[in-house]
């Protein structure tokens, strides 16, 4: 019986780690389903779910941390790595602004890359200028945590002199990856040398002083325990708490295929998570953190139906249509491929809500009629 | 009734049909109409839980069985079908009865319980034909039940056989037919026959057939195809048919709300039926049909994922473990096998379920082996 806790809920007031424990054990997954959305719907009360015209822009897959739970990096020297051109990453820009229109800032490029050695702060000063004086259609939504710890590591800078510095070349927002689980024991085991959980918290806490917005993130399903996820949740509600700069929440479950933790079957069990566990997860999400007002679907991860489902389970917003996206689908998942704006639109529909394209900031953005025509989210 | 969340389901505008379902009582057509213009899709499951628990609690069935199509040649040209061919096609087939039974003893190291046969209308097939198949079966394997023929299947046999239905039926039970599958009900509507399988027998025959059946002592299961052009009314209207005639029989083992698959079919732009719409659809199948013991979610249709999101939105029936086409004729693997079973329990498991081996008619089967894997 979970009626304490949902009269705590009904009532408006904030849920405690024992109750959210109690969430993971209580089976009726209708029940977690009816309370997440009473939560969704007391923050975004509109009968709307938004979604966001966006592309991932990878610039780099040369990465020395080998996270033993990703599938898309290569070693420095290895065969395979790159570094984008300059006029590639501008072509993959001006393919966005083609699909999602000319309107400012309503196009979002999300880039991210390993950590290369090679790319000083500078690189990323010039990239950024230049995206922001070709490009006023673009939101600038990049680089993770990680890589601006060891981008200040290789110039020599603090993270607030770091951001601030990319703040003023134009980055507009950071992205929530990289948090994986925000528990050192599990980050020890599946990103051994990466940022430790204070650290991922602080360039988070630095951004948010310096008015930079971000997201939060949880890629759970690996070695951690439900304690585990729900102690990722208390960091990103507390700091939460301190400094309101998370714009949304956005948790997908580890995907295996072609990662070393697949086969490390020392730390992992084996068995990808499941649908179930998914929109669980996403409910107890929406629930514990009250006080981010948004949740993204991950239809990459999940495929359609699930996604769709989740619409129901506390998730306001179906993410970005990533044009293209090479990190998970180098894990064996390629969602990708099934996914359009008409058919977004559809399932968004079907669930019972208006779709309503937005800009990185949530505020509302026009779609303009050439997508409309049902052309191919997914281009190859 | 449970008053926590009575304000969450009273804003849904539902509160009338949740008093009702906690009193156990019989919802109308309207209240039919109105589940399905609601957008609340977890109300619908808690509510249709409710039903769900009450009549079987947490136990979810699922059974270990083998599927056999004898026939792809058909006449009927079912424009929502992909696996049919037209008679003189050169990709028609049609199994003896001694490749019927070789297939059935490729499996006999397994425990199966139930073997699963439907195919086409082939209109090239004598009444001996059947009646033989059905020993064949039966004596390659006679533990377990079988299962065979949809009504409309039985339509057409009963045409070459030129005798009564009573006297068809009863000359398959000698031969070995033990139940009736659910399926060639479509939906129960004569504008979407006449879109989609107007050369089918209509709903009024597949349910004269289904009678006739249940009186000949044939249990059957029911479907109702969902998610092409069929409207919510249509839809009602099938299951208060359904529903009238297990008042009148209580023949229907379990319903099966079918997810059409636009693939390769003659209909193939139509989109794929959301997972909302699965899910929906289980919920309104146990909420209206209350005096059917079981609600199947067919997870080969339904996508596992969809279909243990089901186990808390009404159904309690997983169907099988053993799918034809999952363990691959010439590479059969134990191990692979026993993985899959695996996977199956520890979702049932994982849903806060209770697993059960069942058989045909519902009778629970010991099965060591599974035994032995649950949550292994």
């Amino acid at each position: 019986m979970i009626d304490d806790i949902a009269e705590k809920i009904y009532s408006g007031r904030r849920i405690d780690i024992k109750d959210a424990k109690r969430l993971y054990e209580h089976s009726n997954l209708a029940e977690l389903g009816m309370l997440a959305h009473w939560v969704r719907q007391k923050l975004n009360p509109e009968r709307v779910v938004t979604y966001n015209i966006g592309r991932n822009i990878n610039y780099t897959n040369v990465c020395w941390v080998k996270c033993n739970f990703c599938a898309f990096y290569r070693k420095p020297g290895a065969e395979g790595g790159y570094v984008l051109s300059d006029e590639e990453i501008c072509a993959k820009i001006e393919e966005l602004i083609e699909f999602g229109g000319d309107q400012p800032k309503s196009c979002e490029i999300l880039m991210q890359g390993g950590l290369n050695s090679k790319l000083r702060l500078d690189y990323y000063e010039r990239i950024f200028s230049m995206i922001r004086k070709q490009y006023p259609q673009v939101q600038l939504h990049c680089l993770s945590a990680t890589e601006i710890i060891y981008i200040a590591h290789l110039s020599q800078l603090s993270i607030e002199d770091t951001l601030g510095r990319l703040f003023s070349a134009g980055l507009d927002s950071i992205p929530g990856a990289g948090a994986e689980i925000l528990v050192d024991r599990v980050r020890n085991v599946i990103g051994k040398g990466k940022d430790l959980t204070e650290e991922w918290l602080e360039v988070h806490r630095v951004a948010h002083r310096l008015g930079i917005p971000t997201t939060a993130t949880m890629m759970y399903g690996h070695v951690e325990s439900i304690e585990e996820r729900i102690e990722h949740l208390v960091r990103i509600r507390d700091l939460q708490d301190e400094c309101a700069g998370f714009r949304a929440f956005i948790t997908w479950n580890f995907q295996p295929e072609h990662t070393e933790l697949a086969v490390d079957l020392e730390h992992w069990d084996g068995t990808k998570t499941t649908g179930l566990d998914h929109l669980r997860t996403v409910a107890v999400s929406r629930l514990f953190l009250d006080n981010i007002d948004h949740l993204q679907a991950s239809w990459v991860t999940q495929g359609p139906k699930i996604a769709q489902v989740s619409l129901r389970y506390g998730v306001d917003d179906f993410g970005s249509t990533m044009l293209e996206e090479n990190v998970v689908s180098a894990a064996g998942t390629s969602h990708t491929d099934e996914m359009t704006l008409p058919e977004m639109e559809r399932l968004i529909l079907d669930a019972g809500f208006q779709p309503q394209r937005r800009d990185t900031q949530y505020r509302r953005v026009n779609t303009p009629s050439v997508e409309r025509e049902g052309r191919v989210v997914a281009l190859s | 009734m449970d008053l926590i969340h009575k304000k969450l389901i009273d804003q849904a505008g539902l509160l009338d049909i949740y008093e009702k379902v906690c009193d156990g009582a019989r919802l109308s057509a309207e209240d039919g109409l109105r589940l399905y213009q609601c957008d609340e899709l977890p109300i619908l499951g808690f509510m249709a839980n409710i039903v769900r628990e009450r009549k079987c609690g947490d136990t979810t069935y699922y059974v270990r069985n083998q599927h056999i199509n004898y026939t792809n040649i058909c006449n009927k040209s079912c424009k929502f079908c992909s696996f049919y061919v037209k008679p003189k096609d050169e990709r028609g087939y049609v199994l003896s009865p001694d490749q019927i039974a070789q297939r059935i003893r490729d499996y006999s190291d397994v425990p199966i319980t139930e073997i699963h046969m439907v195919g086409g209308v082939n209109p090239k097939l004598a009444y001996e034909y059947y009646l033989d198949v059905l020993r064949a079966m039966k004596e390659a394997r006679p533990e377990a039940k079988l299962k065979a023929f949809t009504m409309i299947e039985i339509a057409q046999i009963q045409r070459i056989a030129k005798k009564p239905l009573e006297q068809v039926f009863s000359d398959m039970k000698m031969a070995g037919l033990e139940t009736i599958p659910g399926g060639g009900a479509e939906v129960f509507s004569d504008r979407v026959q006449g879109d989609l399988f107007w050369t089918k027998a209509d709903s009024e025959e597949w349910l004269r057939i289904a009678i006739a059946a249940h009186q000949c002592g044939l249990p059957s299961n029911a479907t109702m195809l969902y998610g092409h052009i069929e409207n919510s009314e249509e839809k009602v209207y099938h299951l208060t048919r359904l529903r009238e005639v297990q008042d009148e029989t209580s023949g229907f083992l379990a319903y099966i709300p079918l997810s059409f698959h636009p693939e390769r079919t003659e209909i193939e732009y139509l989109p794929v039926p959301t997972g909302c719409l699965d899910l929906k659809e289980i919920a309104i199948g146990r909420l209206m049909l209350d005096n059917f013991d079981h609600i199947k979610t067919f997870w080969i249709m339904n996508t596992i994922e969809i279909s243990q999101m089901a186990l808390w939105y009404g159904a309690d029936d997983l169907d099988g473990t053993v799918m034809d086409y999952e363990i691959t004729r010439l590479s059969f693997e134990e191990t692979k096998q026993r993985l899959t079973q695996r996977e199956f329990l520890n979702r049932i498991h994982e849903a806060g379920r209770v697993a059960l081996e069942r058989d045909s008619l519902y009778n629970v089967v010991n099965s060591p082996v599974l035994g032995s894997v649950i949550g292994g």
